[in-house]
């Protein structure tokens, strides 16, 4: 009976540590990238004669185009993460104020916060995301001053409305998730019920929300190419740019792999950074 | 004695003077659905008095208890605070609350907070009064609750034993004019309920005015002024209790009761 002798892993050792958490990602980013160039090789070898070598130099060439966008203008993959900052910041604050309208006292603002976050939650993001092109007009009339609206800050706008929804169930759930006895105890010290959501509730929440919330970035992050359909200059714009420029189409491959390698060296590392604090986190029963 | 002037000239606008009960429980009906949990209490409780509720499981003893402070309103009866009406759609709860403080079975101390955190919170929040008033009172009730030198702990850190007298100090940092205690004993380890009775019988000798819900006889026996025992929503039977423990003459407290001694 020697198998039973043997212990189980504990709980925590089952876990990681930060180093090897960066170890892991670092491998990992490094064998992408080594698997999207050998697999663009091969298959460009085998259509052209060209060899690698000018695919190679392709990628060179065009990589600071994708990345920082034309000179003297502001795009590519560098706009990419900026709308993804800005959506985030904007569908945070309007996920947070809907959230907490979701367990509102008063009946009707709970049935208007209801029904917008299970109507942007359950909405394709590209419908959106036109919806809000068309929707909005391309300035603002405030008094005599017009303010224009740059497409980008528009596609900003439609990408921050399923982000609102879905950080309003996260709003909503964490403070679902903590007990009534500590509403109970807050009451009895006379706290108002705001003092008790500030000061007692949302403090205890901000360690759930905080890997839901993370998740929510990367996938916004990976959604943002969506807004070059609308005509902005993001990476996905640039590389198609890039693409028509050449004219040639064994340079297809490379250009959308180097594509989805910079998108994966950026969200890669939060993803693993989220199932990190995750653990960290996790609530003990 | 400034606190009881102070009270008593809060109290003036209901017409309370301290000589008349500061509780006053009449009739009391309370029912969640179709189950009715209280079924006409009455009972006085006069300033500075200690008053013991025992009674079986679900006989609707915490119940009351949260009634009190308007933590869960009545159905029927009337409860007056210091001759303010409770079951009053007009009441002022924050008002009544901060008048009656109230001890959880779970101590339901602040997570986020530090032992000292969680007594100053209200003092400064609620009652907008000073901090460094608030702090220096806050250290000498963690004294007073024997424990100096865990100010700056977090409830996770403490045992259950300090974490409730952490709790009864940041009740008692609202200087309430009467302290309710629900159990406070019953999660605790036998070796650490001692001490959180001990700073319980130190409150009730400096004059406290107590309403606890307890299981704990032999203390209910000593500190109490008066015993309550309550079944099935009812108050079955009430005394002294150097005359309720030996002389209960109702056959479901003398059950209740060999149950539990």
């Amino acid at each position: 009976m020697r198998a039973e002798l043997i212990p189980a892993p504990a709980q925590g050792e089952t876990g990681f540590t930060a180093a090897a958490f960066n170890r892991r990602a670092f491998a990992c980013v490094i064998a992408a990238f080594l698997l999207v160039v050998v697999a663009s090789e091969a298959v460009a070898q085998i259509r052209t004669t060209g060899g690698s070598q000018g695919i190679i130099d392709a990628l060179i060439k065009w990589a600071p185009l994708i990345l920082l966008g034309p000179p003297g203008e502001f795009g590519g993959f560098a706009l990419n993460i900026a709308v993804s900052f800005l959506a985030m910041a904007i569908g945070t604050a309007a996920g947070l104020a809907v959230g907490l309208g979701q367990i509102s006292l008063y009946p009707p603002v709970r049935a208007v916060s209801w029904a917008v976050t299970q109507f942007f939650r359950n909405s394709p993001w590209l419908v959106l995301l036109f919806f809000v092109m068309l929707l909005v007009p391309f300035q603002l009339k405030i008094g005599g001053i017009s303010i224009p609206l740059p497409g980008w800050l528009k596609a900003t706008f439609g990408l921050a409305l399923p982000i609102m929804a879905n950080m309003s169930e996260i709003v909503r759930g964490a403070v679902n998730s903590i007990p009534t006895s500590q509403w109970e105890s807050a009451e009895s010290l006379a706290f108002t019920r705001m003092q008790t959501l500030w000061r007692i509730i949302l403090p205890q929440c901000v360690k759930r929300m905080i890997p839901p919330w993370m998740n929510w970035y990367a996938i916004l992050t990976m959604t943002t190419p969506l807004i070059s359909i609308v005509g902005v200059n993001d990476a996905m714009t640039l590389t198609q740019d890039a693409l028509a420029a050449e004219q040639k189409t064994e340079l297809l491959m490379p250009m959308y792999g180097m594509l989805l390698v910079f998108f994966f060296i950026y969200c890669y590392p939060i993803a693993r950074w989220t199932i990190y604090l995750e653990r960290k986190y996790a609530v003990k029963i | 004695m400034p606190r009881l002037t102070a009270s008593a000239l809060t109290a003036s606008a209901h017409g309370w003077t301290p000589d008349q009960p500061i509780i006053s429980i009449r009739d009391v009906h309370k029912s969640f659905g179709s189950i009715e949990v209280l079924r006409g209490i009455s009972f006085d409780v006069r300033k500075g008095e200690v008053v013991c509720i025992i009674g079986p499981s679900g006989s609707g003893k915490s119940t009351l208890l949260r009634c009190i402070n308007a933590l869960v309103p009545i159905n029927k009866g009337s409860i007056k605070v210091e001759g303010q009406e409770v079951n009053d759609p007009a009441l002022d709860k924050l008002e009544l609350r901060k008048k009656v403080g109230m001890v959880f079975q779970s101590y339901n101390l602040f997570p986020h907070k530090t032992a000292l955190e969680n007594i100053m919170m209200a003092p400064v929040l609620v009652l907008k009064r000073p901090k460094d008033e608030v702090e220096a009172q806050a250290r000498r009730l963690l004294k007073k609750v024997r424990l100096e030198g865990k100010e700056n702990a977090y409830p996770g850190e403490l045992s259950g034993g300090q974490q409730q007298r952490v709790a009864i100090a940041r009740s008692l940092a609202m200087n309430p004019d009467v302290m309710l205690f629900d159990e406070v004993t019953a999660a605790l380890d036998p070796e650490t309920v001692k001490e959180v009775l001990v700073t319980i019988r130190e409150l009730a000798e400096e004059g406290m005015t107590c309403i606890l819900v307890t299981h704990e006889m032999g203390f209910a026996r000593e500190v109490s002024d008066h015993v309550y025992f309550t079944d099935r929503g009812v108050i079955v039977e009430h005394g002294p209790p150097a005359t309720f423990f030996k002389e209960a003459s109702d056959p479901r407290t003398r059950e209740f009761l060999s149950q539990i001694l």
